[in-house]
């Protein structure tokens, strides 16, 4: 029987392609999301130790530091719900008799117009 | 062929015969603009180095023998035109994520092994019984399935799928996909049957959506798009057969 060659995949296998830079940008930005939420969730505690840590707190959320950690996380959300409300069609796909419906109007439908809804009611709770 | 222009291939060889690692050797070959990569591979063979071995059939993109990767993008070489590349030189490799029985062959025993694996059949209880004529089926019901039913096993997804050079118990896209595709065919009645392979950790659960296995299919079968909407079916047989053992059904 002859010898057969086997390849290896190399570590650095994610450089090979652009989409596999993509897909591991994608699936890190879980994880600035992960840690966002868990800042999200001290923050919510100290609001909870009364006014002066809340006058405190709103101190150091001004912080050029903190504003530009809101923006990394801000673009992290964008990113992972913008390249997964675009995958959305693909994992399910909606047929009209034998047509199926466009990828980009699903992607809307599912994904964008829920979101923009939600982030109006939201903006207009904050804002009310 | 002095005056000839040419364009450069640098080639993937490996002799198992010869205990050597692999290496990659250069072609000068005439530059024709209505030459595809697998005209060019055919003239090495027959005027510059017979050894050369690779695999190929129809020249047209039906057979899905001619995968290579080609500038580091798996590719049908009957469907890979030099006027692409020309003037730069064009590196051909066998597929990735296989083992390599010499040159640019691939091993595809193990692909093959994988695609038994999810019946990629049609599923009757009433096989034997011919009495009803043929099993028919609506427009509407052929579109569920019509786009998976295109693959021509070429395995270019298995090559640009990341989770195979990771995992290679994966069973990975193209038998995945063809299950799906019986799973959503109206005359099949073994979905329940095939779920269950196809609801293990190396079926489904292994795909991460890398999705490059779609961008390279050369007939946009949506092998990922596929797996997606299967690993939503497997979920819900998992529910149901928890929920009533007997009668998850088909």
């Amino acid at each position: 029987m002859s010898k057969r060659y086997h390849p290896t995949q190399p570590w650095n296998w994610f450089l090979q392609r652009p989409a596999y830079v993509k897909f591991m940008v994608r699936e890190l930005t879980a994880v600035v999301i992960g840690l966002y939420l868990i800042y999200l969730l001290c923050v919510l505690a100290t609001v909870g130790g009364g006014e002066a840590a809340f006058i405190e707190l709103a101190g150091k959320l001004t912080s050029t530091t903190v504003r530009l950690l809101h923006a990394i996380a801000l673009a992290a959300a964008l990113f992972h719900s913008i390249t997964w409300f675009n995958l959305t069609p693909k994992a399910m796909p909606v047929y009209r008799g034998e047509d199926r419906l466009a990828d980009p109007l699903v992607a809307f439908v599912m994904g964008y117009l829920p979101w923009i809804v939600v982030t109006i009611l939201i903006v207009w709770g904050v804002c009310a | 062929m002095a005056n000839e222009t040419t364009i450069r291939f640098d080639i993937f060889r490996y002799h198992p015969q010869e205990d050597e690692p692999p290496r990659f050797q250069s072609y000068d070959v005439p530059y024709q603009e209505d030459w595809v990569v697998l005209d060019a591979i055919n003239w090495i063979k027959d005027n510059v180095d017979g050894t050369l071995s690779y695999r190929w059939s129809c020249r047209m993109g039906v057979c899905g023998s001619c995968g290579m990767v080609i500038n580091g993008e798996p590719k049908l070489t009957c469907a890979a035109f030099l006027r692409d590349y020309y003037p730069n030189a064009i590196r051909v490799e066998p597929l990735a994520n296989f083992p390599v029985e010499r040159d640019l062959v691939i091993t595809m025993d193990d692909f093959m092994t994988k695609l038994e694996s999810v019946n990629p059949y049609i599923v009757r209880d009433d096989v034997d019984d011919t009495s009803g004529g043929e099993y028919r089926q609506t427009p509407a019901q052929l579109a569920q399935y019509k786009q998976y039913s295109m693959c021509i096993n070429c395995m270019l997804c298995y090559s640009a799928c990341p989770v195979m050079g990771h995992e290679p118990e994966f069973i990975g896209p193209a038998a995945l996909a063809l299950g799906h595709r019986y799973n959503k065919d109206s005359r099949d009645q073994g979905t329940s049957e095939r779920l269950e392979k196809m609801m293990e950790h190396e079926a489904v659960w292994g795909c991460t959506f890398v999705g490059e296995c779609t961008e390279v299919c050369p007939k946009n079968v949506d092998p990922a798009g596929a797996i997606q909407q299967a690993k939503a079916a497997a979920a819900q047989h998992y529910f149901k057969r928890l929920i009533m053992p007997k009668g998850a059904g088909r």
